[in-house]
């Protein structure tokens, strides 16, 4: 299954899948993994996100892929152009792990929580349901997406394999 | 004006940095042989301005397992400071410190539960070296920085470096990594320190040692 058509989704970085396959994504941290997944077309698309609302960048060209609240507009836009029907879209997500444990919990310190937090309302927002997650916890995750079943598998450490 | 900086820096920047490394990383390889009670070789720093999706790949991959002693630098010149073994390193470190034989089973079954008493070790064994890099850096450039308490990680290397890299995350693509690889001649012990200055912090740091900024 993970042979052929393997579509790889780097750091701050979101990738569709029209064909049957698969996206991965490899050592969620803090990081999000949010897969969206329109069940009759069969299209898929995967975002690693990386930080909650790009208000606070301060780059030049601005990675949409990069901050939740641009990666699932993006993700939804790609997906839709590609023959999806967002009426239909399911996601999931995992990630948002808060890798080390500080006394001084400053807003950095808790940017796996808060990428959580920011999907979540993004995709409340537009009404697109949230059918499993596994997300928070202290450790990391790299996950799959078949595009065949929309079932993602999430492989930790120390937790082995399990799907959702 | 910061996006300005990395994109601009000259090859003699680069080399202020990598003596950056080799002060900090100097002494905390001499903390780390006294220690281990045997000479411990360190390479010449290597500093990069590498994309984010690639700075695991320096240590195995993303998916690696690595064992990570992590601390916030605090102070003048802020930022993250990741002193990074492999499990089999781990397993030499502590044979020298507490009993390993516990430690052994579990890396065998390929469980990574520590005990309370291998984990607090391998947090201070972090504390030790981590202080000696900063200890030695804050002499050298008249900067104030001291380590936050230490807390330890065992994950895939891309979930725990993805951390150091948040405050670049608002400014682009790319991180600032001054890369010191350790070991101890007889490949049982090899490491990495990594210093991430916060994107602000660089200013800071050559304007301490009298590099001009542009």
């Amino acid at each position: 299954m993970t042979e052929e058509n393997l579509v790889k989704v780097g750091m701050a970085d979101l990738k569709i899948l029209v064909a049957t396959g698969s996206l991965r994504t490899t050592g969620l941290g803090s990081c999000v993994g949010l897969t969206l997944y329109d069940p009759v077309t069969k299209i898929a698309g995967m975002a690693h996100v990386m930080l909650p609302s790009a208000s606070i960048a301060k780059e030049g060209n601005l990675n949409k892929a990069k901050y939740a609240d641009t990666a699932i507009p993006e993700l939804i836009e790609q997906m839709v152009q590609a023959g999806a029907v967002q009426k239909r879209f399911e996601a999931k997500m995992a990630g948002g792990a808060q890798m080390f444990a500080f006394s001084g919990n400053s807003d950095m310190m808790r940017i796996g929580p808060r990428n959580v937090e920011m999907c979540t309302e993004l995709l409340e927002k537009l009404r697109i349901p949230i059918k499993s997650e596994d997300t928070g916890g202290n450790y990391g995750r790299t996950i799959e997406l078949s595009s065949d079943s929309g079932m993602l598998s999430i492989r930790s450490v120390n937790k082995g394999t399990k799907e959702i | 004006m910061l996006v300005y900086l990395f994109d601009h820096m000259e090859e003699f920047q680069f080399d202020v940095l990598r003596e950056v490394g080799n002060i900090g990383a100097g002494n905390a390889a001499t903390a780390l042989s006294k220690l281990l009670e045997k000479p411990v070789d360190m390479m010449v720093p290597q500093v990069k301005l590498i994309p984010f999706e690639q700075i695991p790949d320096i240590v195995g991959g993303a998916e690696e397992v690595v064992i990570a002693v992590f601390l916030r630098v605090v102070g003048d010149a802020p930022g993250n400071l990741f002193f990074l073994i492999s499990r089999e390193s781990a397993v030499q470190l502590l044979s020298k410190v507490v009993g390993s034989q516990e430690l052994m089973k579990a890396l065998e079954n390929d469980s990574l539960d520590l005990t309370e008493l291998q984990v607090s070790a391998l947090q201070e064994m972090g504390n030790i070296l981590a202080g000696s890099y900063l200890s030695s850096l804050a002499d050298f450039t008249q900067l104030s920085m001291s380590p936050t308490v230490p807390s330890l990680a065992i994950d895939m290397a891309g979930a725990i470096l993805s951390y150091g890299l948040i405050q670049f995350g608002e400014m682009g693509e790319h991180a600032v990594l001054i890369d010191t690889t350790f070991h101890d001649g007889e490949d049982q012990v090899e490491g990495h320190f990594f210093l991430i200055p916060d994107p602000e912090s660089f200013g800071k740091i050559f304007a301490a040692l009298g590099v001009p900024l542009e």
